[in-house]
């Protein structure tokens, strides 16, 4: 059981969280535009995910907070 | 549940103004987490360079100067110097550490200055977008070297790590990278290396570390992370080029 | 004592314990006296690799709030140029010594004068001042550098010794006593937060055009209030002068011999001795000028504070130049001529 905060708001969407996730839980949400204009990265299945903070690991703006 | 990753305290909550994907962030946030990690925030000063990182004084929480283009380990050493209990990095890209501001570099390193130098190889020069760096790869196109870095008529990519390793003066010299979490994860024992060094009063420890420049490089951010694995990492091998506690000094 | 030498005892009687310099002639006996006594009082001297190098490392420690110093001669003040720009940019206090040879270029070794516009105008890219000192004897070497580091507290401001190759090797007695340091707030400087407080940033960028132009402005009352209440000048003979000479440094040393002679023969002269270059001391000169007909100014350079003497005195007066360049020295006896001519009202520029 692990939660994952994104701050959405300052999330470039650059996908380097995207790419890290071993598990593939993380997209872009093309659905989406934050304040700074960009499509933010988003959990796509919580109960999948481990904690494993890789994603937060290669976040480059600091925007994700692990739990677990 | 608690909480197994979040912002560093040393990172000012200061939104980045580094573009989607560069590998700066990064950087910064493991500083920052060596600075929490040893307790060392309030006796800490850190030295921004010219460039992309010239911000970097808005986004720590210690004490932060500003050098001019190439100064910062001279800047550093005033610092160290005028109060040797407090704790003093440079974070320099690398046409502030290895072309404009070489000479200070070698000869801080000489000194064995006990200062932590982080230094950012991205092979380009960002903030002024994108002209040819003294790390720039043999070929490379930058908006400088359109046709690709002519060796013959520029020269060749200053190897930082191995130059320095052939001083008797650094204590620890070591090459990284961030495009991976395994990586990552090797920069920050690196860095948080480097920063003990000083606290336990080794000398001048650099930390060299091989970073991606989306923008500037004209990829996505993830294939600049790969990018790094196929072009930088080949010319600037990772690894430790001197660390003389441990006895280890062969140059790799 | 040497006059290089009474400077580094001042420096340190001032407080300073940081010394950052590269060798050049003819200022290296400053950085010599700081090698041999600075291990002993627990300071730190430091020959950097360049001068760009060590007027870094004093904007370093100038950036911890600490008194510190750099010593040069003109080719390696040209390159400490950066380090001053930016050292006023956040409005760093130090004391940076330039005893002067003769240039453009490699120049010469031999005493010179030449350095008077870059010293007066910053030197540098940029809005900013240094604030000048110019020793004409070795008492006054010591007396400047203690004043210096005193005023470039006080204004957060560089200040700069202007000296020349002459002045840094005569020899005369000098007292030099220990001092109390002024108190100083220097609530801005690196000390480490100490977890206590906001972290200090000295910093010479602003992306904000209005943010800088406040800031340059901010220095300029700073500035004015330097203008207003430290000008520093000698008046030597000036009561019923007609005949002003103005000089600095070993200049009006030569200069006062002249005048000696001129009023032997019954001529009325004086002498204008700027000891600060800037602020320059328009207010006397502008009074001289009431009753002096012609102004004479000696210098060891092609004529630079001449446009200075022209300005204060709002060209009411001809002034005109007495001078030698390239590492020569005026001598009392082209100097005396420069005095008869002037008084017979020839010559005038």
């Amino acid at each position: 059981m692990a939660k994952l905060t994104f701050r959405t708001d300052r999330c470039k969407g650059c996908g380097l969280c995207v790419a890290a996730c071993p598990k593939g839980l993380i997209a872009i949400a093309k659905d989406k535009i934050n304040q700074k204009g960009h499509h933010p990265a988003e959990l796509t299945d919580p109960e999948a995910c481990v904690g494993c903070a890789s994603c937060a690991m290669m976040c480059p703006d600091c925007i994700i907070e692990v739990e677990r | 549940m608690s909480v197994v990753f979040k912002k560093p305290h040393a990172l000012t909550d200061a939104v980045l103004h580094y573009c989607p994907g560069c590998t700066h962030g990064i950087v910064h946030r493991l500083v920052a987490e060596a600075i929490d990690e040893l307790g060392i925030e309030g006796r800490t000063i850190g030295v921004a360079p010219v460039g992309c990182a010239v911000f970097a004084y808005d986004y720590f929480t210690c004490d932060m100067a500003e050098a001019a283009h190439g100064r910062a380990p001279a800047v550093a050493t005033g610092l160290k110097r005028a109060d040797p209990s407090n704790i003093v990095f440079t974070y320099q890209g690398d046409g502030d550490l290895a072309s404009i501001g070489t000479a200070e570099t070698v000869h801080a390193a000489a000194r064995n200055e006990n200062i932590t130098v982080i230094f950012i190889n991205n092979a380009i020069y960002g903030m002024t977008g994108g002209q040819m760096a003294p790390t720039s790869l043999p070929g490379q196109v930058t908006q400088t070297s359109p046709y690709g870095r002519d060796v013959n008529h520029c020269g060749y990519p200053v190897r930082v790590c191995e130059m320095l390793a052939t001083l008797d003066g650094p204590e620890y010299l070591e090459r990284v990278a961030v495009n991976s979490v395994k990586n990552v994860r090797a920069a920050k024992k690196a860095i948080r290396k480097a920063f003990q060094n000083q606290i336990e009063g080794k000398g001048f420890s650099l930390v060299e570390v091989i970073s991606s420049c989306p923008t500037n490089w004209g990829m996505s951010p993830v294939k600049a992370l790969e990018w790094i694995d196929e072009k930088m990492i080949p010319y600037y091998p990772l690894g430790v080029y001197k660390d003389r506690s441990a006895g280890r000094e062969e140059a790799k | 004592m040497k006059g290089n030498e009474a400077i580094a005892e001042a420096a340190i009687q001032a407080g300073c314990r940081h010394y950052f310099g590269y060798p050049i002639t003819p200022q290296t006996e400053v950085a010599a006296y700081m090698a041999k006594r600075m291990p002993k009082i627990g300071g730190c001297f430091l020959q950097a690799e360049s001068e760009i190098a060590a007027i870094n490392m004093v904007y370093g420690v100038a950036s911890a709030g600490h008194r510190v110093m750099t010593s040069s001669s003109s080719p390696g003040i040209s390159l400490k140029g950066e380090g001053l720009s930016y050292m006023a940019g956040a409005n760093l206090p130090a004391l940076v010594v330039n005893v002067q040879r003769g240039g453009p270029g490699l120049g010469g070794i031999q005493p010179s004068q030449s350095d008077y516009n870059q010293a007066t105008r910053g030197g540098a890219h940029g809005d900013f001042h240094l604030l000048v000192l110019a020793p004409a004897s070795v008492q006054e070497m010591a007396d400047l550098t203690m004043l210096g580091f005193d005023l470039a507290d006080k204004y957060r401001m560089t200040a700069m010794i202007l000296a020349d190759g002459t002045m840094g090797q005569m020899m005369e007695p000098v007292e030099i006593h220990p001092r109390e340091i002024p108190e100083c707030d220097k609530s801005w400087a690196l000390t480490g937060t100490k977890m206590k407080r906001e972290h200090n940033i000295i910093n010479s960028l602003s992306m904000d055009p209005y943010d800088l132009e406040r800031m340059n402005v901010e220095r300029y009352e700073r500035y004015a209030a330097v203008e207003r209440d430290e000008v520093r000048y000698e008046a030597y003979r000036m009561d019923d002068a007609e005949i002003c000479v103005v000089a600095f440094g070993i200049a009006a040393r030569v200069a006062k011999n002249a005048i000696n002679e001129a009023r032997g023969q019954g001529v009325k002269v004086g002498l204008i001795r700027p000891v600060t270059l800037w602020p320059f001391p328009k207010a006397p000169l502008l009074a001289a000028a009431e009753k002096c007909e012609r102004f004479i100014t000696v210098e060891l350079n092609m004529g630079q504070m001449v446009d200075d003497v022209r300005l204060a005195i709002e060209c009411r007066r001809p002034v005109d130049t007495c001078n030698r360049t390239g590492g020569v020295i005026p001598s009392a006896a082209e100097v005396y001529s420069a005095i008869m001519g002037a008084q017979k009202g020839g010559a005038a520029k």
